[in-house]
């Protein structure tokens, strides 16, 4: 891998039009007859959903299971990803005989509302206008996107998940499931999440959307009409988020003060460090499969995600007040971006609504990103709720 | 016993005196063994409280409904009169404060069942006595410098402390080093001699 690239040149971004749909991928229509209302208020209608499947529904359609991506995700969790060639970024998890094993249950995983991988959002174009939608997108929340995926199940004709299993932005989306319709949710999985964002967390991800919006070639969020990239933008907002998903000890591991391909300093504004070299790496690739607004839409919809005041008017558990829903939280020990704390805050809440609660704080040095990565602990605690709640649901016997 | 699962004998004795079907809440429950015998055998709705983070993870991955949390804080945030049965099981000698423990539980629990070493068997008694030094054996395997166990006490304190908070005792038993189970009640004097370990089903009023 070469990491002596310059970040503000040298994009060879020849294929990656992660908007014009030329990959395949599972699709349907949703809001059809009738139209989906946002929380802004706004209504959106026959707008497509992305998704892709693992696994088979059964007869009775008991054990399906909805995997929610988080924010730099998408629905291909489990196979080769079209654009970077990379395997799902939940391969590791999901497959037959793994922890949310296919030959058990059925997976869905769908690209969220404001994506930019075949669901609607600000690339996709405004049929009014013939034009994308840019910024004269409305703005999502991360209840919008429960409510389309709600849609989505619809037309697969399943009442009730199993399961719906997420982390980070993912977790988010499982909790507000678990609060907006607790009849279609048999158990709940929020990994490595909060029940509302932090000042913190609104901080870094503001500090990602100015650097896109500074970006010249941004051009007002019109971009694409003027055929242009602001990459360097949303390298830079990459950059900055992805430091909150490494923990530092995982940071002084993997790259100390080591010098890339050097001997010494060069005394310049080189990527002189291995980690400068892998942040722009890791910015200068993400450009090529993601959308610089959808960046922008989808982080807003973090920041305004707020359990306790959308569904516990302030009060969490009122959120989960008399909730049948078996949940497992699971955090990671040396996650900053969405700390233990946070996951115990989202505990406390279901406890005190005397819910069906497990919470366990994976012991991990890999940060917010555990998740990813196939954790022993994280691994066999997912593997035997979902074995545990599996007997319940009476898709496998004791 | 004639069970299908066997488990140790003062947990049997905690699992006898739990109505089948009944909310549960145990406090301190390791890895699960007693939780996994009371929602198999008694189809109890079960919830377990643990610190360490092994215990946990055995729990979780057994589909035991456990959370990783510590007593002394986070028995607050449940509702009052949750569970049938509040359990806490070897554990109220390594809190900072029995008493308040015992006072949180009972705020959870319309039950709750109290075990512990007791300090007043007569090992530990001649222990001190002959040796000058605090005790070290099976049950108490820990020097005084490394020990977690920070509020030792005997059948009888226990008993002081229950009457000092207006705490009811519906039954009391203590387990002798061969198991066998005596009445506290009929005659503390020897129980508080012989038993080794005890076991309280408490009730608020």
């Amino acid at each position: 891998m070469c990491h002596k690239i310059r970040l503000m040149s040298n994009y060879t971004n020849i294929n990656a039009n992660p908007y014009a749909d030329d990959f395949p991928t599972l699709k349907v229509m949703l809001g059809k007859e009738t139209p989906m209302r946002l929380d802004c208020g706004t209504e959106i209608s026959n707008f497509p959903m992305a998704y892709q499947t693992y696994g088979t529904l059964n007869a009775d359609k008991s054990n399906a299971i909805l995997v929610t991506h988080a924010l730099t995700g998408d629905q291909f969790a489990a196979d080769t990803h079209p654009i970077s060639g990379k395997s799902g970024w939940w391969s590791k998890m999901i497959g037959p005989g793994k922890a949310i094993d296919t030959n058990l249950y059925f997976v869905i995983c769908s690209n969220v509302l404001g994506g930019c991988m075949g669901t609607v959002g600000p690339a996709t174009i405004n049929p009014e206008t013939n034009q994308p939608w840019g910024v004269d997108f409305p703005i999502i929340t991360i209840g919008d996107m429960v409510r389309a995926q709600a849609l989505l199940l619809d037309e697969l004709g399943i009442d009730s998940l199993f399961s719906v299993v997420g982390g980070s932005m993912g977790g988010m989306q499982a909790l507000e499931w678990a609060a907006a319709y607790p009849e279609r949710v048999f158990s709940c999985v929020p990994i490595a999440t909060a029940a509302h964002h932090s000042a913190q967390n609104i901080a870094f991800y503001e500090v990602g959307r100015q650097a896109i919006m500074a970006d010249p070639e941004w051009c007002g969020g019109r971009y694409l009409i003027e055929d242009k990239k602001p990459h360097a933008g949303l390298a830079v907002a990459r950059m900055a988020a992805h430091i909150t998903y490494m923990s530092e000890g995982a940071l002084t591991q993997k790259f100390g003060r080591r010098l890339q391909d050097r001997e010494e300093v060069t005394f310049g504004f080189e990527a002189d460090f291995q980690i400068e070299s892998y942040l722009r790496h890791q910015g200068i690739s993400f450009v090529d499969r993601f959308d610089a607004n959808s960046y922008l839409y989808v982080t807003r919809a973090l920041d305004y995600f707020d359990l306790a005041a959308s569904h516990g008017n302030g009060i969490l558990a009122e959120a989960f007040r008399g909730t049948k829903v078996r949940f497992c939280v699971i955090s990671f020990s040396s996650d900053w971006h969405y700390p233990p704390d946070e996951s115990r805050v989202i505990v406390r809440g279901l406890t005190g609504a005397a819910a069906n609660v497990s919470y366990v704080d994976v012991e991990s040095d890999k940060g917010h990103d555990a998740f990813f990565f196939d954790e022993p602990n994280f691994v066999r605690v997912l593997d035997g709720f979902l074995r545990g709640a599996a007997v319940k649901r009476g898709l496998l016997d004791e | 016993m004639n069970n299908a699962k066997s488990i140790r004998v003062d947990l049997q004795i905690i699992a006898d005196m739990i109505e089948p079907g009944a909310r549960v809440l145990d406090v301190g429950c390791s890895d699960g063994q007693l939780l996994d015998y009371l929602v198999t055998e008694k189809g109890v709705s079960g919830r377990g409280l643990e610190i360490s983070p092994e215990g946990v993870n055995l729990c979780v991955a057994k589909g035991l409904s456990v959370v990783q949390g510590d007593a002394e804080e986070d028995l607050g945030y449940y509702p009052e009169d949750a569970f049938d049965f509040v359990i806490l099981s070897q554990t109220l000698q390594a809190t900072h404060h029995p008493d308040k423990m015992v006072k949180d539980l009972l705020r959870l629990g319309k039950r709750v069942i109290v075990s512990f070493p007791n300090f007043g068997h007569w090992r530990v008694r001649s222990y001190l006595f002959f040796h000058g030094r605090m005790p070290v054996n099976e049950t108490l395997p820990y020097q005084w410098y490394n020990s977690p166990n920070m509020h030792f006490c005997t059948i009888k304190d226990f008993i002081c402390m229950c009457d000092d908070m207006g705490v009811t005792i519906e039954r009391s038993i203590a387990l002798d080093a061969a198991g066998q189970a005596y009445r506290i009640r009929t005659n503390l004097f020897f129980a508080n001699l012989l038993g080794e370990q005890a076991v309280f089903l408490l009730r608020k009023d």
